[in-house]
């Protein structure tokens, strides 16, 4: 008993802190692993550019989907509907703004494109709203169930955009000052895509921000990881889940508006199209982990435009074969989220 | 007692579903009198072709619990099988024998594979994953345009008996040439039923009992003794191979194929949506389900054409009600069906006849 | 003697299709350290669940500080002043020991928000979350991580603690660290409701005991008489001498 008591406490050895930085170093290395493939310096150039043009705004749209999968084991299948939703509402406003739109002026184009952008998220983000009250809440905890419904819902939205929008494509030109590329030596890099870059990256750091800094990212954080804990320190997961969805749908809405640009043009099967893209990244950045679904985001964005550009044929697969690799290597994903 | 043992003990239990089946299969056999002219026929045709495809969907959902979105890919897998064999080997039945064989074949590796590979994850994971391979495999399709003639498709002639220009007499009956198209028509009608039965055979016997227990509760199964894994994965090859049969079917009546007509993601979301509003565990669901959805499909459109033209003043209205937008109310039945009658029509319709009795 | 601060009584709690308490009838004093006992599967985690919500109970009554608590939710129950730290410690391994001392006390915006006073106070009775104040929890030693857990629930004045199990799975020395820092704790006339299965852990802090077995509280009484009655050690417990020397 008593040489208990005196017993120096285990010694308590520092723990090494090691984030786990390996998964990022993958983007830099495939970078420059393509680059003795592709022949010119310039064409690397464009491609990267263009590969985490569109890896931004898969991520943009994703980083919602795997929050709310994280927190509630809720995997939104109908998540397409809000990129298609903010898509048609960019083309109502700007076709409504040509006269801004076509000007050359940086700024105006800006002044038509922020209220297509805001309107987007707000609208996105109430139907968000509505969906989780209608569709996913009465069928919490019932995979399933919730499988189906929110394709139904899915099925059930695009038919009501088509219904607003009609069923046809819908051009939507860039602004004029958004065209055209700016010429670095010899490499040319769309405009567009270095916008698209900048925006990325600063939702990114919004996102990192209030996750790292703020109670309530802390708290999303810990949600996802354990739910019941969280609720057993007397904070509501379940308001908390509504907000992250909203705030993913409207981010969903912003993708969509970004994603139109970048295509120029806008159909109602967009979203369902890019769904599967969407949970590619997911799984490849690990289910819950927006670490892991941005990196997942860019690596899939580089790999399409670097096979895009080797190999047209391969292409179509890159995406699958990326995510038959990452999970072969980590079968969780990148990014594990530790669940209880 | 004929009809116990062809039904494998499992009947309608409700007199009104036993009416609706006999009015569908006497509705099938009859169409080519009854309803003369090639759009009715291919209707008819489809609704066959959908029920096999339906119920072995069914085998995986409703009775296994595994919501797979890779269904579509088997079904192609078979379409595509007959389509490239006979357009290699011409127009005979030893083509058809060897294209269903080679898409039997094919799709039951597959299955299997994947099955094994993913069958041990989450149903989340597994839809996911199912809905990657399917679109990749959509893309290896219309890529492989050497083989199975890219996003054109390919067209070919089936046998001579089934062929049109086949007649077997000169002179119509009631009416109705006897022609190489009506006895394809008989055939198909014929091992759908053979195909339905069989299935509805597997899902009463013991392997089919356990099946459904596992979907029931998948640990006290597996503490019973049974083998999860081996059983999903069975049941996932088995409907596997039913499709692949369906979309055989599919290739032979339509005499082409492509990627549209039987890889495309909304004929998945079509099956999804028959099988839950018909009703999900129930074989017979997938009967109702194919028949109600390939109707409305078909014939709604013009019942909506006159309720949008009485709407024609009123802007919305007239919109939500515009032929095109058929989905849109099967989309509504659909998610009102998942929560709110899970069993569908004919577990609506067995809860009223166990009511009644 | 005033009323239990908390009051069980009859309660069935059902999870799926399996019937776990069958009429559980516990009371915890105020100011006063009730142990648990049981062995595993007598129903000890499941009636702290039930008490917090996380499984709530199908029939009977819980009644808290006067108030019916049964079909309140977690974090309702939470907020009427229940601290609670589960089996497996509920920690959250990618964030920090600030972190999540930040999102146990409920009051407060930022750290900074923490009474310093009440922290210091922790911190004296847990050196080690003051060292690795920065670090991810996850990276914490079990004992580390158990400090952690019960250091988040005495951050702020809670009216009841309920700890389950605090020393699984630790190393004798930590043992002995826990049971000083509980000491000192209920100097502070804290109640707490404490789950164990180390009898030998449990003489030393409880005040009050209670047994279960099979779902049910087969026993309740001063933790001085089942000490003292090794008899009754044995009946209730299956306990022999030389299994708590």
């Amino acid at each position: 008993m008593n040489a208990i008591t005196t017993a120096n406490p285990a010694p308590e050895a520092l723990p090494t802190v090691t984030p786990d930085r390996i998964p990022l170093l993958l983007l830099p290395v495939l970078a420059i692993a393509a680059l003795p493939l592709m022949g010119s310096f310039s064409t690397w150039v464009t491609l990267t550019f263009a590969g985490l043009a569109m890896g931004m705004i898969i991520f943009i749209i994703a980083s919602g989907l795997t929050l709310v999968f994280g927190l509630m084991d809720v995997l939104n299948f109908g998540h397409g509907v809000f990129i298609t939703l903010g898509a048609f509402l960019a083309t109502t406003v700007l076709g409504r703004m040509t006269g801004w739109t076509e000007s050359e002026s940086l700024l105006r184009n800006l002044l038509a494109v922020l209220p297509a952008m805001g309107l987007a998220m707000v609208v996105a983000g109430g139907v968000g709203l509505a969906f989780e009250r209608l569709i996913i809440r009465p069928v919490y905890g019932q995979p399933l169930k919730q499988i189906m419904i929110t394709m139904g819902g899915m099925i059930v939205g695009v038919e009501l955009i088509k219904v607003i929008w009609g069923a046809q494509a819908i051009p939507l030109p860039l602004p004029a000052a958004f065209r055209g590329s700016l010429l670095f030596g010899e490499a040319a890099v769309e405009k567009y895509r270095l916008i698209s870059v900048i925006v990325g990256l600063a939702v990114f750091a919004v996102m990192f921000w209030v996750l790292s800094r703020t109670k309530v990212g802390l708290l999303i954080r810990a949600g996802v990881q354990d739910r019941e804990m969280v609720e057993s320190l007397g904070y509501r997961i379940g308001r908390l889940f509504v907000g992250v969805f909203v705030a993913g749908s409207a981010l969903a809405g912003l993708g969509g508006v970004m994603w139109g640009l970048y295509q120029q043009t806008v159909t109602p099967e967009m979203g369902g199209q890019i769904n599967v893209l969407l949970f590619i990244v997911i799984i490849i950045g690990g289910m819950g982990s927006v670490g892991g679904c941005f990196i997942g985001s860019l690596l899939v964005g580089l790999v399409a435009n670097y096979a895009g550009f080797l190999a047209p044929k391969v292409a179509l697969f890159s995406n699958i074969l990326l995510m038959v690799i990452v999970l072969m290597w980590r079968p969780e994903g990148l990014y594990p989220v530790g669940k209880r | 007692m004929i009809f116990n043992r062809l039904l494998s003990g499992d009947l309608p239990r409700s007199r009104v579903l036993a009416l609706l089946l006999i009015a569908i299969l006497a509705g099938l056999l009859l169409t080519p009198f009854a309803f003369p002219g090639a759009k009715a026929l291919n209707v008819a045709a489809k609704i066959c072709i959908f029920i096999v495809l339906v119920a072995s969907f069914d085998l995986l959902l409703g009775y296994t619990g595994i919501v797979s979105f890779a269904h579509t890919m088997f079904f192609g897998i078979g379409a595509y099988g007959v389509a490239i064999a006979l357009n290699r080997i011409g127009p005979s039945w030893k083509g058809v024998a060897a294209g269903v064989s080679v898409a039997l074949v094919l799709s039951l590796v597959l299955s299997l594979v994947i099955g094994l590979f993913s069958l041990r994850v989450k149903a989340m994971f597994y839809a996911m994953i199912t809905l990657a391979v399917a679109t990749a495999f959509q893309t290896l399709a219309s890529q492989l345009s050497e083989l199975t003639g890219g996003e054109d498709g390919l067209t070919f002639k089936v046998p001579e008996l089934l062929s049109p220009a086949f007649s077997l007499s000169e002179h119509p009956f009631l009416g109705v040439s006897l022609d190489g198209r009506l006895i394809a028509f008989y055939l198909l009608v014929t091992v759908t039923v053979v195909l339905f039965l069989l299935m509805l055979r597997i899902v009463n016997s013991p392997f089919g009992r356990v099946l459904q227990a596992i979907r029931e509760n998948a640990f006290r199964a597996e503490a019973l003794g049974y083998q999860t894994v081996v059983y999903r994965t069975c049941s996932n090859v088995l409907s596997a191979g039913f499709a692949t049969l369906a979309g055989a079917l599919l290739a032979l009546w339509l005499r082409y194929n492509g990627p549209d007509t039987s890889l495309s993601f909304e004929i998945m979301i079509d099956i999804l949506l028959m099988v839950v509003i018909g009703g999900m565990g129930t074989l017979y669901g997938s009967v109702l389900g194919a028949t109600l959805f390939i109707i409305v499909q078909n014939y709604l459109q013009d019942l909506m054409k006159l309720g949008s033209e009485g709407m024609a003043k009123v802007p919305l209205l007239r919109d939500l009600l515009h032929p095109d937008r058929w989905l849109l109310w099967l989309g509504i039945l659909f998610v009102l069906s998942v929560y709110r009658f899970p069993t569908g029509i004919v577990g609506k319709l067995r809860t009223r006849a166990r009511g009644h009795s | 003697m005033s009323a239990p601060l908390l009051q069980l009584e009859g309660v069935h709690t059902h999870i799926g299709a399996y019937h776990i308490l069958h009429g559980v009838d516990l009371q915890v004093a105020r100011g006063e350290l009730t142990v648990l006992l049981g062995r595993n599967g007598a129903g000890k985690t499941t009636t702290l669940r039930t008490i917090m919500g996380l499984w709530p109970p199908s029939s009977g009554t819980i009644r808290f500080d006067g108030g019916e608590i049964g079909a309140l939710s977690t974090p309702e129950i939470a907020h009427r002043g229940f601290a609670y730290v589960p089996e497996n410690m509920g920690i959250f391994g990618d964030l920090t020991v600030r972190e999540n001392m930040l999102l146990a006390a409920r009051g407060a915006k930022r750290v900074e928000d923490i009474d310093a006073a009440r922290l210091e106070w922790v911190f004296g009775l847990f050196p080690a979350l003051r060292r690795f104040w920065q670090h991810p929890a996850g990276l914490l030693s079990g004992g580390q991580k158990q400090m952690l857990a019960v250091a988040r629930a005495i951050i702020e004045p809670r009216q009841l603690l309920l700890i389950d199990e605090p020393s699984k799975g630790l190393a004798p020395a930590i043992i002995q660290n826990m049971i000083v820092a509980f000491r000192e704790l209920k100097q502070t006339d804290t109640t707490i409701l404490l789950v164990e299965q180390n009898f030998h852990f449990a003489r030393q802090l409880g005040d009050q005991v209670a047994v279960m077995d099979g779902g049910r509280v087969v026993h309740a009484g001063s933790m001085a008489d089942l000490a003292g009655d090794e008899g009754l050690q044995q009946r209730l417990l299956g306990l022999s001498l030389a299994a708590h020397q």
